[in-house]
C-alpha cells in the first residue's frame, strides 16, 4: 500500500449495507475523483456501532476518525469539511477507538472486526491472524484441548458447555473419521453476532476450526450458514477459497503433515436447525428432525462420526487462546463464566450493535450506558435475553449480573448474549403468544410436548386474550408449560415456556385487560 | 440435470441440489421430486419430506422478486406487525402470495439479523433495515422500476467458491 494514498472505510457489513454503505461508497469515490483526489477505499466489516453506520473513517497519523451515519448527500459536505485529513464536521465523532461506546468494550474475539479488509489474509496476518493455528501446528492434540479447557470457554450458541471437555470426548473416540462443525443457524431474533463476525472476520472462523480439527483428529468440516444471511455465506465462501489459495486450508496445511478440508452448506430457513442434531441431520441432507441423546454428537455425530459442533463465536474465540494462552482468556470474567461474550443491543434502543465485554456485565450498564434508552424515548418495559426462547425480563431485574449461573437461578439465559428491548407499549400477553405461535411454526414436529402443546398454548393464550375464564386458563397454561419443559426432546419445546412464564410472572395484568374490560362492560349494563 | 451431475459427489447432497434448484427455476417443481428420488436412490417420501420440511423451498413459481419481511421480536419491537400489515395493504397480497402482475411474492421471515437496525426487510438477496412503511414503498417503487436490482448480490447459495460482491 503506497503510503500517502489516504484510505477510507466504509463498510460491506449486511447491516451497514441496509442502510445505505453502497451508495455511500459510491459517491465519495465518485466525489473525489470529481476533485480529483486520489484516495483508496477498503470495504471492512462493521464495528459495531450499528445506531450509526453507514459508519466512514479515514486512516490520520493519530488513528481512525470516524463520521456517521453518513448519507450519500452528505458526502460533498465532508470533503468540503476536509474530511479526509480528519477535519471537524456535524457528523464527526473523533477518532473511533476513543468513542466511549468502543473504548469501554473488551474485544477478544471481535477484536478484527471493521478494522480489516475481511478479504485480505494479508492484512489478517498484520493484525495477529493464524498466529494461534502456527502455535496449534506445533503442539500435540492433548496440549491444544488443554489449552483450550484452561481458558473456561464455555458454548457460545447458548447452552454454555465447557468446550475443551467436548472436545476432549471427541480427541479420545475411536474413529476412521472425524468431523468439525460450525453451527452458524443464528435464528434468534436479537442476535446478529455470527453474521458480523463472518462478514468482518471470516478468517478467524476457519482459524478456530482449523485448530480444532487439529485438536481432535479431523480432516474435514462444515459450516452450516442460514439460507437468510447471503452476504455472510458469499463472504464466507470468498474467505474459504482464500484460504485454500494460500496454503492454510487442505492437505499438508503449511508443509505439515495436518490436512483439513472445509466447506459450507446452507439451511433453508428452519429455525429448528440451531439445535445441534437437527443441524446434523440437515447436513446429511435430510429433514431437521432433532435425535435423542445420547448417543452424543461427541462421539456419533455427523454421519455417525465423532464431531465437534461449536457455535460460531465459541471457534471465533479460539484463535485468540492458542495464540495468547488460556490463561489470558480466563483472566476476564466472574464465577464460571469466562472470557467475554459480544452481547447484541436490539430493538427498541438508541445504540443498537455489538458490546464485546467480559461477563459480570448488569443488563443495566448494557441497556443504558451502551445502549442509551429506548429510540422511542418512552420507558423500557420487558427486555427478552437470550432469543425466542428466553425470558422477558422486567426492569426489576436489570442489576442482574450477565453470568451462566446468575440467570439460570432466575429461569433466565444468557443464551447467545441476545437482547431485545421494548418500551410500554409492549402487549406482553401477545408476546407469550408469539412465543407459541414461533414454536408451532418452527417445531420439528418429533416429540408430542412441542408439538402438539404450542399449538394447544397458542389456542389458550387466546382465550385468555379475549378474557374467557382467565383464572382457570391461566392454570392450565402453567401446567401445560409444565409438560413441555418436562416433556421435550430439545430446547425448542422445553425452553418455550420460559417467554411465555416470564410473561405471565413479571406482567400479570396484561393477561387481565380483557377480563377487565368485560367486567367494567358488565357492570355499565347493570 | 446437469445440477444432480454438480453435486452428486457432495454427502448429504440433497440440500444443495434443491437450493441449486430453486436458484435456476424459483421453486421446486413437483416434478423434480420423483427424479431426484431415482438420481439419488431416495424415497419419493423421502424427497417429499425434505423439500416440505424447509420454509426455504417454495413449492409455486414467485414473482420475479421475493420480499421477505422479518416477524421477529427485535422487529416487533420497533414496529414489524404494523408494517406487516401496511405490505399486505400495498401490495394486496397474504404471505407466500404473489401480486397481481407479477412482480413480487410476499414471504414471511424470522429474523434476517439486522436487529439493531428492526425493522427489517429483504427484497431479492439485500436487506434493509430501519423500513418505515413510507420506505417500504420507495423500495418497493424502485424494485419495481429497476428489474436487474435483485442481481446485485451474486447468488450466494449454490455450491461454489466465487459468490463474493465486486
Amino acid at each position: 500500500m503506497s503510503g500517502h494514498l489516504i484510505t477510507v472505510f466504509v463498510p460491506r457489513d449486511s447491516a451497514a449495507l441496509s442502510v445505505g454503505a453502497d451508495a455511500v461508497a459510491a459517491a465519495i469515490r465518485a466525489e473525489a475523483s470529481s476533485r480529483g483526489l486520489p484516495l483508496r477505499i477498503v470495504r471492512n466489516g462493521s464495528r459495531g456501532m450499528l445506531y450509526l453506520e453507514p459508519l466512514v473513517e479515514v486512516e490520520t497519523p493519530e488513528g481512525r476518525v470516524a463520521y456517521g451515519p453518513v448519507t450519500p448527500a452528505d458526502v460533498p459536505g465532508l470533503f468540503d469539511a476536509g474530511f479526509l485529513t480528519g477535519g471537524t464536521h456535524a457528523l464527526g465523532h473523533g477518532l473511533t477507538e476513543e468513542i466511549p461506546y468502543f473504548k469501554k468494550q473488551e474485544r477478544l474475539t471481535f477484536a478484527r472486526c471493521g478494522i480489516i479488509d475481511p478479504l485480505s489474509v494479508e492484512d489478517y496476518r498484520a493484525h495477529g491472524g493464524f498466529r494461534g493455528l502456527e502455535n496449534a501446528l506445533a503442539m500435540t492434540q492433548a496440549d491444544i484441548v488443554k489449552m483450550v479447557t484452561d481458558s473456561g470457554l464455555r458454548g457460545r450458541g447458548g447452552a454454555g458447555f465447557p468446550t475443551g471437555i467436548k472436545w476432549n470426548t471427541v480427541m479420545q473416540a475411536k474413529a476412521d473419521e472425524k468431523f468439525v462443525c460450525c453451527n452458524a443457524d443464528e435464528g434468534d431474533s436479537g442476535t446478529f453476532a455470527d453474521r458480523m463476525i463472518i462478514e468482518g472476520d471470516p478468517f478467524c472462523l476457519i482459524e478456530g476450526m482449523t485448530i480444532a480439527a487439529i485438536a481432535v483428529g479431523a480432516t474435514s468440516g462444515y459450516v452450516y450458514m442460514r439460507s437468510e444471511y447471503p452476504h455472510a455465506t458469499a463472504t464466507l465462501r470468498h474467505a474459504i477459497k482464500l484460504a485454500y489459495d494460500e496454503g492454510w486450508l487442505g492437505d499438508n496445511i503449511h508443509g505439515t503433515d495436518r490436512t483439513f478440508h472445509l466447506d459450507v452448506r446452507v439451511g433453508a430457513g428452519a429455525y429448528i436447525c440451531g439445535e445441534e442434531t437437527a443441524m446434523l441431520e440437515s447436513l446429511e441432507g435430510k429433514r431437521g428432525m432433532v435425535r435423542a441423546k445420547p448417543p452424543l454428537p461427541a462421539l456419533e455425530g455427523l454421519f455417525g462420526k465423532p464431531t465437534v459442533v461449536n457455535n460460531v463465536l465459541s471457534l471465533c474465540s479460539v484463535p485468540i487462546i492458542l495464540d495468547k494462552g488460556g490463561a489470558y482468556y480466563r483472566d476476564f470474567g466472574v464465577g464460571r463464566s469466562r472470557g467475554t461474550l459480544p452481547f447484541q443491543l436490539a430493538g427498541n434502543l438508541r445504540q443498537g450493535g455489538i458490546v464485546e465485554k467480559a461477563f459480570g456485565i448488569t443488563l443495566h450498564e448494557l441497556l443504558y450506558d451502551f445502549g442509551g434508552g429506548t429510540i422511542t424515548g418512552r420507558p423500557i418495559r420487558a427486555v427478552q435475553v437470550g432469543g425466542p426462547l428466553g425470558a422477558y425480563l422486567p426492569p426489576s431485574q436489570f442489576d442482574l449480573p450477565k453470568d451462566y449461573e446468575a440467570f439460570a437461578a432466575q429461569d433466565a439465559m444468557v443464551g447467545h448474549g441476545g437482547i431485545v428491548v421494548f418500551d410500554d407499549s409492549v402487549d406482553m400477553a401477545q408476546q407469550a403468544r408469539f412465543a407459541m405461535e414461533f414454536c408451532v411454526a418452527e417445531s420439528c414436529g418429533k416429540c408430542t410436548p412441542c408439538r402438539i402443546g404450542s399449538t394447544r398454548g397458542m389456542e389458550t393464550l387466546d382465550k385468555i386474550i379475549a378474557g374467557k375464564n382467565v383464572d382457570a386458563n391461566l392454570d392450565l397454561l402453567a401446567d401445560l408449560c409444565d409438560v413441555m419443559v418436562d416433556g421435550s426432546l430439545c430446547a425448542m419445546g422445553g425452553m418455550t415456556p420460559y417467554p411465555v412464564r416470564s410473561a405471565v410472572k413479571h406482567f400479570p395484568e396484561d393477561f387481565r385487560k380483557k377480563q377487565h374490560a368485560v367486567r367494567v362492560t358488565h357492570i355499565a349494563a347493570e | 440435470m446437469t445440477i444432480v451431475e454438480d453435486n452428486r459427489h457432495l454427502r448429504g447432497a440433497l440440500l444443495p441440489i434443491l437450493h441449486a434448484l430453486q436458484e435456476e427455476f424459483g421453486y421446486i417443481d413437483e416434478q423434480a421430486i420423483p427424479l431426484l428420488a431415482t438420481e439419488l436412490n431416495l424415497s419419493r417420501a423421502d424427497v417429499h419430506g425434505v423439500v416440505s420440511f424447509y420454509h426455504e423451498f417454495r413449492r409455486e413459481k414467485p414473482g420475479r422478486h421475493i420480499i421477505k419481511v422479518c416477524r421477529a421480536e427485535a422487529c416487533q419491537s420497533m414496529g414489524a406487525n404494523a408494517l406487516v400489515d401496511h405490505i399486505k395493504t400495498r401490495l394486496q397480497v397474504d404471505f407466500h402470495g404473489t401480486t397481481a402482475d407479477g412482480a413480487f411474492t410476499l414471504e414471511p421471515v424470522f429474523c434476517l439479523g439486522n436487529c439493531a437496525l428492526s425493522p427489517a426487510v429483504m427484497i431479492d438477496e439485500n436487506l434493509h433495515g430501519r423500513v418505515s412503511l413510507d420506505r417500504f414503498d420507495e423500495l418497493a417503487a424502485e424494485t419495481r422500476a429497476n428489474p436487474t436490482a435483485h442481481q446485485q448480490i451474486p447468488r450466494a447459495l449454490s455450491h461454489s467458491h466465487k459468490g463474493h460482491a465486486q
